[in-house]
């Protein structure tokens, strides 16, 4: 039973929570400019190495260290979005993912070279610690995890949801040329999603970062798995992406926990697979996720 | 008179070459005099390269037809069709693994069966094409972004099973040597004779990879001129419109990507022959994300822009190391320098996917046709 809830039920949470970041980071971006980010896993990466970089050389705390990995991101992605991405307003979707193909290898070998063959290590306050949560040991960094991914994504959602910006990125989202009438700088807006979403991403790596031992570049590969998460959550729901997120993490955890044990006829490091074949099941059941609107084409 | 009746039959004039008078002849793929003689001077060239160039430019010739091969295929599947796949280097993976299984050797870590190329070379693209058939159900219920993250599935799924299935694959980290080369009975990395010269090693191969080239490339041409090719495009540019004109988009969809498949499956196999050996971990997103930049620089929706395509992304790398010693700030070995050559080539290969998307969506056919219309009318503009 401790087995079940502290490396099964918590560090699923843990890993889940970081999977539901960089999930509504993929569907902020998909619900301003219906393109699929396929940039996120450098832009997790590269927030990892800032956030390193902040603590170890320039010696910030932890805290202050975080955030402003999240405002250089921010910028980062702005910049993407308006050198790469803005030029493709108004063609095919697919065209625009595959820019973002583009800019994920050309951003991933900048990181490679950041990184270089070292590891690097975020020092961050919890380490190795364990706690005692209602009469089971689990490890703070999970809870850390949980409660920093949740409380950024509850931010992001009052933003959105409050505030007179968050407002005029739902009305982008919406209809672009209805909101560009309202007076809604829709540029803008497109920018503003992807800073968000850089923000969020680096957030995100500068979390999953701090694996024992310090993170190298190829971590960045970790981010891929919030594509399933997006899909199975639906490509444009919040809500989805967050339960999704937490979903698969869970499995996750419990795949690498009870796997070896139960099944091993499924090999060695099952756990990586398992996102992508919950994501099959899900999309032979419902081509739209769980929470995704079903596309309505009028002819 | 018989033979102006022959001319009308095949739907030409003498001495008008730019005269049809046949739908046939309008649609030939080499409906033009320069274009027939220019193809036949390549092809005449391409033969000849072996007895030429150093062994390492000739294996690197050979990777052209291959990558060729590959982003053909997906070209069909994603350019023709409109389904984008990220699965290819799954399907090329299982070509390779068929191939290594009927035409290899046996050794106490992996099963082979030293078969003739004959058998394993079409089996290798038959397997990927009935797997692709049996993923297709599913892949034709979901379309755009999904499906490139479904396929992006497939190929995590699929490296998973190759690094577990070690009997056949070797396992992670390992490999296992390719099929054998003997096609017919007949060593292909033996010493042959022509016309008294002796063909360097790997010219047999070189030939045989050329040739498979070919057959593929105009039965690719072939089938997208035909009337599939046209549901094809139909169903890329709107599908529900296709559906309502009668084209059915499972089928179509389905026979779209089992054709993918088994040129991806073909592709995989005599690549693993060219580099020698390949472990599980090599199929995956980045070999699929290359073939994509295969078809987006080279030009969607034709295949020889694919051809180009290949060409470029192949050839590239080694431009660009043979041009690094000239450039200061790359360097050549690891560690040194501001960026090194791979570094290089990398970042080219990212940024020339933008470049071209942003700029010239048509890629490097797109590139050709401006040029060719330019010197049509010089020297007026236009």
């Amino acid at each position: 039973m401790e087995v079940l809830i502290s490396s099964g039920l918590i560090r699923g949470l843990g890993i889940g929570s970081t999977y539901a970041l960089l999930a509504v980071g993929f569907v902020i971006i998909y619900r301003a400019t219906s393109v699929v980010n396929f940039a996120q896993p450098a832009l997790m990466i590269l927030g990892a190495y800032f956030t390193s970089v902040f603590i170890s050389t320039a010696g910030m705390p932890f805290v202050v260290a975080v955030v402003a990995a999240m405002l250089v991101m921010a910028v980062i992605g702005m910049a993407t979005e308006r050198v790469a991405l803005r030029p493709m307003v108004g063609r095919p979707p697919f065209a625009a993912a595959m820019v973002t193909v583009g800019v994920f290898i050309t951003l991933y070998v900048v990181a490679h070279r950041l990184i270089g063959s070292r590891v690097r290590a975020i020092r961050d306050p919890w380490g190795l610690e364990q706690t005692d949560l209602l009469g089971v040991t689990v490890s703070q960094i999970d809870l850390a995890k949980i409660v920093v991914s949740l409380a950024a994504i509850a931010v992001v959602g009052l933003f959105l949801a409050r505030s007179r910006l968050g407002l005029a990125m739902r009305a982008t989202s919406l209809d672009q040329e209805v909101a560009l009438a309202q007076g809604v700088n829709v540029g803008r807006m497109f920018g503003l999603a992807w800073a968000i979403s850089a923000a969020l991403a680096a957030l995100a790596g500068a979390l999953i970062g701090t694996v024992a031992g310090g993170f190298e570049a190829s971590l960045a590969l970790v981010a891929l798995k919030a594509l399933p998460v997006i899909i199975i959550g639906g490509l444009d729901s919040i809500k989805g992406a967050v339960i999704a997120g937490l979903f698969v993490g869970i499995a996750e955890a419990l795949t690498r926990t009870y796997q070896p044990r139960y099944a091993d006829w499924l090999g060695a490091n099952f756990d990586v697979a398992v996102p992508y074949v919950i994501m099959i099941i899900v999309l032979m059941v419902r081509p739209y996720g769980l929470f995704g609107t079903r596309e309505v084409e009028r002819v | 008179m018989i033979g102006t009746a022959l001319q009308q039959r095949r739907g030409r004039v003498a001495g008008r070459p730019a005269l049809y008078t046949s739908y046939a002849a309008d649609q030939a793929i080499l409906n033009t005099p320069t274009k027939r003689w220019w193809t036949v001077a390549l092809a005449v060239v391409v033969l000849a390269l072996p007895l030429f160039l150093s062994r390492d430019l000739t294996s690197l010739m050979m990777t052209v037809f291959i990558y060729a091969i590959a982003g053909i295929g997906l070209n069909l599947v994603t350019g023709y069709a409109g389904q984008v796949s990220l699965g290819h280097a799954f399907f090329m993976g299982l070509g390779a693994y068929t191939a290594a299984v009927l035409g290899g050797r046996e050794t106490s870590q992996v099963i082979g069966f030293e078969l003739d190329m004959a058998i394993w070379l079409p089996m290798a693209g038959v397997v990927p094409a009935l797997v692709g058939l049996a993923v297709a159900p599913l892949a034709a219920r979901v379309r755009g972004l999904y499906l490139a993250i479904l396929t992006l599935g497939l190929v995590f799924i699929g490296e998973h099973i190759f690094k577990e299935a070690r009997p056949i694959t070797g396992g992670a980290g390992v490999g296992r040597a390719p099929a054998e080369l003997v096609l017919f009975g007949m060593d292909l990395r033996g010493k042959y004779h022509l016309f008294g010269y002796i063909l360097p090693r790997d010219a047999m191969f070189y030939f045989v990879c050329f040739a498979v080239f070919v057959i593929l490339a105009v039965a690719a041409r072939n089938l997208a001129r035909s009337k599939l090719g046209r549901a094809f495009a139909a169903v890329r540019d709107r599908d529900i419109a296709a559906a309502v004109m009668g084209v059915s988009l499972q089928r179509t969809k389905t026979l779209a990507f089992t054709v993918s498949s088994f040129y991806a499956g073909i592709a995989g196999a005599l690549l693993v022959v060219v580099i020698g050996q390949m472990t599980p971990g090599n199929w995956n997103l980045f070999l699929s994300i290359e073939f994509l930049a295969v078809i987006l620089i080279g030009g969607i929706a034709t295949i020889s822009g694919s051809i180009m395509g290949a060409a470029f992304v192949v050839l590239m790398p080694r431009f660009v190391s043979e041009l690094a010693g000239a450039v200061p700030f790359i360097s050549t070995a690891p560690g040194s320098g501001f960026l090194t050559v791979f570094h290089v080539q990398t970042m080219l290969f990212g940024a020339l996917i933008v470049l071209f998307l942003v700029l010239e969506p048509r890629g490097l056919y797109g590139l050709w046709i401006r040029v060719r219309n330019y010197w049509k009318a010089w020297p007026f503009s236009y």
